[in-house]
């Protein structure tokens, strides 16, 4: 148990960290990546989800039968999206609105149901919700990354505040939806640019 | 002529993949060859118009009048669930040709963001039943057409010269993003 807890903390930082070692996630990362602010909220919206859908799924992992458990699993994320969506729609209003319909989305966001089939449907359920957590924050990591890049050469703002100075004339390519494929597609890159330079192997998808 | 304007905006302007971000897992995963790209349209464009009509009747009709809208996620993903899993099985039984051409798709659809999305769109913009077929028909030939399309470009794509760090889904991912640019074109239109 202990020395799993390390490394099972750090994997999601950046041995694994979605949605670029890990291709999975992919839809709301690029959608709601206008802005810095979104992604931190759509990262930890699905940090949310995955570390308590981690630990209930792992709770429940000797009772659910097999042949049913895909659907036992969706209808569990998906009471903890709603759970999401109500709390979110209560106190954070204007990001609600903003990230629309991607949170009710989580549902089918292939991270959370990856993490449960792969991690948690094997392991005790402390150990999986650190997964979730490590896994749910390096994608909040990410969403933040990415966000941040655009909204400051898209926008010449960082999290609502101007960053650039006055003479920058910002790239409004980049918070339409071709910049977000494009930004997404060049951080790949510029990553498996790193792995070979470390030597490490690449990951493709 | 409503009609006509909602049809061009959820086909071009709005294209579910490459204007709303939705179904990008199996977009990048299915659009190696053109052959699994038409299988995977066709199950897309199948299963969304139904889905669309189970859960817009589930929303109008249950949901709604009972005030429980707060459940419409977990309603609608079981709903999509299941319908896959009862589509698999008739096909199965009663069109084996059906089936064999879409058999592997159908059961990656039900984790497929598009399907989820058209519903919940519709959902949200309170459609009325016409409104509600015409809008889902054609996101999912919207979806579908991209998808064929870039799986053209992907093919083609085989065959040049890519700088290794660029390969696989990067250059995937840079590529729909000059499509995209192509589709965001269509503004104009509506």
């Amino acid at each position: 148990m202990a020395q799993k807890f390390i490394p099972t903390l750090t994997a999601g930082w950046w041995k694994r960290i979605p949605p670029f070692r890990l291709v999975l996630g992919l839809c709301p990362a690029l959608a709601v990546t206008m802005s810095a602010e979104n992604g931190l909220g759509m990262g930890l919206a699905t940090a949310f989800v995955l570390i308590l859908s981690n630990g209930a799924i792992s709770t429940l992992r000797n009772v659910i039968p097999s042949k049913v458990r895909i659907a036992s699993y969706i209808v569990i994320i998906a009471t903890l999206v709603s759970i999401v969506e109500i709390l979110m729609k209560a106190y954070f209003f204007p990001l609600a609105e903003q990230l629309g319909i991607y949170i009710p989305l989580i549902v089918v966001n292939c991270i959370v149901l990856g993490r449960a089939e792969g991690f948690a449907s094997k392991n005790p359920p402390f150990i999986s919700m650190v997964d979730g957590f490590s896994v749910g924050t390096g994608y909040a990591i990410s969403l933040t990354l990415i966000g941040s890049i655009r909204e400051i050469l898209g926008a010449g703002t960082w999290f609502g505040n101007p960053v650039l100075g006055e003479s920058f004339e910002p790239m409004a390519f980049l918070v339409t939806a071709p910049g977000a494929f494009v930004t997404i597609g060049t951080i790949l890159a510029l990553q498996n640019l790193y792995s070979r330079w470390r030597g490490e192997k690449f990951i493709q998808g | 002529m409503e009609y006509i304007y909602i049809a061009i905006s959820a086909t071009f302007v709005n294209n579910i993949l490459l204007g709303q971000y939705l179904g990008n897992c199996p977009f990048l995963g299915v659009s190696k060859k053109i052959e699994t790209a038409i299988g995977m349209a066709a199950a897309i464009v199948f299963v969304s118009i139904l889905a669309s009509i189970f859960t817009w009747s589930v929303f109008t009709f249950v949901l709604k009048p009972f005030n429980l809208e707060f459940l419409q996620t977990l309603t609608f993903i079981l709903i999509i669930a299941s319908l896959v899993q009862l589509v698999e099985i008739i096909l199965k039984k009663k069109s084996r040709a059906l089936y064999n051409a879409l058999g592997v798709y159908l059961a990656l659809i039900t984790t497929n963001c598009a399907v989820m999305g058209v519903a919940l769109l519709i959902a949200k913009n309170e459609m009325g039943f016409l409104e509600m077929l015409v809008f889902s028909s054609c996101s999912a030939i919207g979806y579908g057409l991209a998808l064929i399309l870039f799986a053209g470009i992907r093919e083609r794509l085989l065959l040049s010269a890519v700088p290794q760090v660029m390969q696989g889904t990067s250059i995937a991912l840079v590529t729909a993003g000059i499509m995209a640019l192509a589709f965001m074109g269509f503004q104009g239109m509506a």
